[in-house]
């Protein structure tokens, strides 16, 4: 036996990383599947063409932003530059995600970060965070996850475009429980430590407090900043002691 | 027509200002990586943002906070959270979360 056939080579390496990113994928798609069904089915019913409706799925890929977008569509007409300053505020969270990932992505040649970083929606981040948590970063991974969700979002949408208002609200089944659950498995092990645990709960109670009194998602961006901040200086203050 | 120039501009602009909030911070860390003050911080991002998820989708479901046994995304939440911390799987703890969901909704409690 060669030795090339007993090392796996990098290559071979990818490969097993990104069929590894799509298996963890797999299950968490059930969560983001109904979301794509909604959407393909509201983009009919304001108005927009099947292609338009897909088209948008596929370029855009940002659930939350998609519906604010439409629902504002099907409100009359809509200005451009307020559909497209909402959309930059709804996904501004991503650009803490970004700054989290970026450490491990730098040494990326740019374009493949470009790519990596289209397919990076809270899904996607959430798995490969837990992967270089578990055993480090590796681009393959997190590139199986990118596909997988893109996939099932612009399938779930064209589905939803073709059986455009002859199906029930696929969201009142109860699946949209589907994300928070998969984000639940990978919140637990993270808590582990004090500083885990206390960043957890003030995230918590800004985000309740926000979701209730801010409009948009300005919860997610706020809650995140003050509870990673905290997190940060209650760590160094312990590095200071020691 | 199958495609109208205004959807097409508004397509185009989301997808534009999405990619920005995207990619901006790995452009902006990609030659001199991320400074070790911020990298403390970034640590704890995680944790942040997924109880940001999290959180408010379990206490709102409807949009206002309601803490009750009518909650179903709370009580499946409570189990979903225990799966995780006894299993750390994730396909435990969505079966599990999600098999109460319906049983909640199916029961109609």
């Amino acid at each position: 036996m060669s030795m090339a056939r007993i090392l796996p080579s990098r290559g071979n390496v990818m490969t097993i990383e990104l069929q590894s990113g799509i298996r963890d994928s797999l299950p968490v798609i059930v969560g983001v599947v109904p979301f794509g069904l909604a959407c393909g089915i509201m983009g009919i019913t304001i108005g927009m063409t099947p292609l338009e409706t897909v088209l948008m799925s596929a370029l855009v890929f940002a659930g939350a932003s998609q519906f604010v977008a439409m629902t504002m569509l099907g409100a009359g007409p809509a200005g451009w530059g307020l559909i497209v300053l909402t959309t930059l505020l709804i996904n501004l969270r991503h650009l803490l995600m970004g700054a989290s990932l970026a450490p491990y992505m730098n040494r990326l040649p740019v374009p493949m970060q470009a790519l990596l970083a289209f397919g990076m929606v809270d899904e996607t981040y959430a798995l490969t965070i837990d992967r270089v948590r578990q055993k480090g970063y590796h681009p393959g991974y997190q590139l199986g996850c990118n596909l997988s969700f893109y996939i099932a979002w612009v399938a779930s949408t064209a589905v939803g475009v073709f059986m455009g208002e002859r199906i029930a609200d696929p969201l009142a089944w109860g699946l949209d429980f589907a994300m928070p659950a998969m984000f639940l498995a990978l919140l637990m092990p993270r808590l582990m430590d004090r500083t885990g645990g206390l960043v957890c709960i003030l995230a918590a109670v800004v985000s309740v407090v926000g979701a209730m009194y801010l409009p948009g998602k300005w919860y997610i961006i706020i809650a995140c900043l003050a509870a990673s901040a905290a997190g940060g200086l209650l760590e160094g203050k312990n590095d200071a002691k020691q | 027509m199958m495609l109208n120039n205004e959807i097409l501009l508004i397509i185009a602009g989301m997808a534009a200002a999405t990619f920005f909030t995207r990619f901006a911070c790995l452009a902006l860390f990609s030659r001199n990586g991320v400074p070790e003050w911020m990298g403390k911080w970034l640590k704890h991002v995680p944790t942040a943002i997924l109880t940001a998820l999290i959180a408010p989708a379990l206490l709102l479901p409807q949009g206002s906070l309601d803490i009750s046994t009518g909650n179903h995304y709370l009580l499946a939440g409570c189990v979903a959270a225990a799966t995780a911390y006894k299993s750390r799987s994730v396909i435990a703890t969505m079966t599990l979360g999600l098999a109460v969901m319906f049983a909640l909704r199916w029961l109609n409690i």
